[in-house]
């Protein structure tokens, strides 16, 4: 079992943060961190609000009310002389830059090659050379298992093959912070297994920091520090896997571990 | 006189003019491809301000757009060269005339394709693009405008062939077009061998060559983003049957 790294500022932080779209109330006066190098996973029923979480962090989705932190910096409003205030776009993407996420649908360029892919936010957003970026590619190509790929389209792909281009995307950038969101429900039952494998590499080998969503109770158990259990936007019950999985003590807890074992 | 002598007649005032009408047709061709460059231009430009999420942008894209597709092309030509220059601004060239007026008409209806083929951009593509920090600019040109590319094409070449056919209208800003030069030949001939004739196989064959070129333009369009066959095997002599897009599982 990995260990997180000694206590520091947490690289993510939640303050009062509240999501509502329109009168729909989607989270509620969140208050959680995340410390460097820790990984979490987020767990509960459909609905619950796990999804927009890293929505959130990704700033696919307008905080409505709150603020979120990363590396102790607003990421989307502060405070300033008692009222929220958005912070300017180019902050922002200083901040955003240190985040990555993996979506359940892949969403790899079609008008792109594999290789394409993965090199053109390493050149274009964060400015390396062409040539730095391509070496890095194909060593990340080599660590998701693809070596072969990089000339081929994503389309002529496998849905587990571009998952797993999309993960080597996301490495690309060198995230702190690293989103995963539902990545293996997309998959065929037979391929999860190797994506799996592929983020649990990521998380022996580096120290990146993940939020993660997941349906995969093994997974989530094998790879994260701490794990959170929602419910109607709010916090259930969080601690380490082993705790949560074998002795939950939130009856919703047990409710919602029991039905989605029974499953898998 | 009988029939046959009719038409011998009349084939001998289209040689004639021959001369004249190519000349016709050229100006024509060049009226369309650059008044079609320009309306290209307007609808990318109106199509994303008026598909932002900003309303300083969208507004007036929306006004523009509304009002050259909701008044007629002749009117806009009269405005551009009897009108404006009542206000001091005089365009030299009625080619000029002509280009603008059919750039703005038919650029405003071109921003309708541009707009809604961007948003039929799967939000996840969008998404991506967030998740890797690409600039505004960088991810339309990139990542969003090639994919929306494909499906815009088939509303401009429909858009392209209007252009075509509404070009035949600046004859009345004094522009010796096709349309023209087939009015000079039915005095000389008879309306139905002017126009039903000469002038329709003239426009018909135009505008058999631009949608070809425009289909090729999609098929290319379609198979850089995996869907379809190439533009070599479409074109090759013993064509394969379409296979669409390929399975997936290569390995």
């Amino acid at each position: 079992m990995p260990t997180p790294t000694e206590p520091e500022a947490p690289v993510i932080e939640f303050v009062d943060v509240e999501k509502r779209f329109g009168d729909n109330i989607v989270l509620k006066d969140l208050n959680f961190s995340v410390r460097r190098g820790e990984r979490v996973t987020l767990i509960g029923p459909s609905g619950s609000g796990k999804t927009t979480i890293l929505r959130l962090v990704m700033t696919l989705e307008e905080l409505t009310g709150g603020y979120i932190f990363v590396d102790g910096e607003p990421l989307t409003h502060r405070e300033k002389d008692g009222k929220r205030v958005a912070v300017s776009p180019k902050e922002q993407k200083r901040l955003r830059t240190r985040i990555g996420m993996v979506f359940q649908q892949f969403n790899l360029f079609p008008n792109m090659t594999v290789l394409e892919n993965i090199i053109e936010a390493p050149i274009h957003v964060l400015g390396q050379s062409k040539a730095e970026a391509t070496a890095k590619a194909h060593s990340l190509l080599e660590q998701v298992g693809l070596p072969d790929k990089a000339d081929q389209h994503p389309l002529s792909l496998s849905g587990g093959q571009q998952q797993r281009v999309a993960i080597a995307r996301a490495l690309a950038m060198d995230p702190e912070i690293l989103l995963l969101d539902e990545v293996t429900s997309a998959l065929d039952p037979e391929v999860v297994g190797d994506v799996l494998n592929i983020l649990r590499n990521v998380a022996d080998t580096t120290n990146v920091t993940m939020l993660i969503v997941t349906h995969e109770m093994s997974f989530a158990r094998d790879v994260s520090h701490k794990v959170m259990m929602f419910d109607g936007g709010r916090v259930v019950e969080e601690g380490a896997p082993e705790k949560i999985f074998s002795d939950p003590s939130h009856a919703r807890t047990k409710q919602f571990l029991s039905a989605v074992l029974r499953d898998a | 006189m009988d029939w046959l002598d009719q038409q011998q007649q009349n084939f001998e005032s289209l040689q004639n003019f021959g001369p004249r009408l190519w000349d016709g047709f050229l100006l024509t061709v060049q009226l369309t491809l650059v008044g079609a460059a320009l309306a290209f231009v307007i609808a990318v430009i109106l199509g994303l301000m008026g598909g932002s999420p900003k309303w300083w942008l969208r507004t007036p894209a929306r006004i523009i757009i509304e009002f050259f597709r909701g008044t007629s092309l002749l009117v806009q030509l009269f405005w551009v060269y009897y009108v404006l220059p009542l206000f001091g601004l005089t365009l030299e060239s009625a080619f000029t005339v002509g280009v603008i007026a059919l750039g703005l008409n038919y650029g405003a209806y071109g921003a309708e394709a541009v707009r809604a083929s961007l948003t039929s951009v799967a939000s996840g593509q969008w998404e991506a693009t967030v998740a890797l920090s690409m600039s505004w600019q960088h991810k339309i040109r990139r990542v969003i405008f090639p994919q929306a590319w494909a499906l815009m094409i088939p509303s401009l070449a429909n858009l392209l062939v209007h252009l075509m056919k509404g070009s035949a209208i600046v004859y009345i800003v004094g522009l010796n077009d096709f349309n023209f030069e087939l009015d000079q030949l039915r005095r000389v001939t008879d309306a139905w061998f002017a126009y039903a004739f000469v002038g329709l196989i003239g426009y018909f064959t135009f505008a058999l060559v631009l949608t070809q070129i425009m289909r090729l333009l999609e098929v290319r369009a379609r198979h850089r983003l995996g869907q379809g066959l190439s533009m070599r095997e479409i074109l090759s002599p013993a064509p394969k049957l379409p296979t669409g897009i390929q399975p997936g599982g290569a390995s």
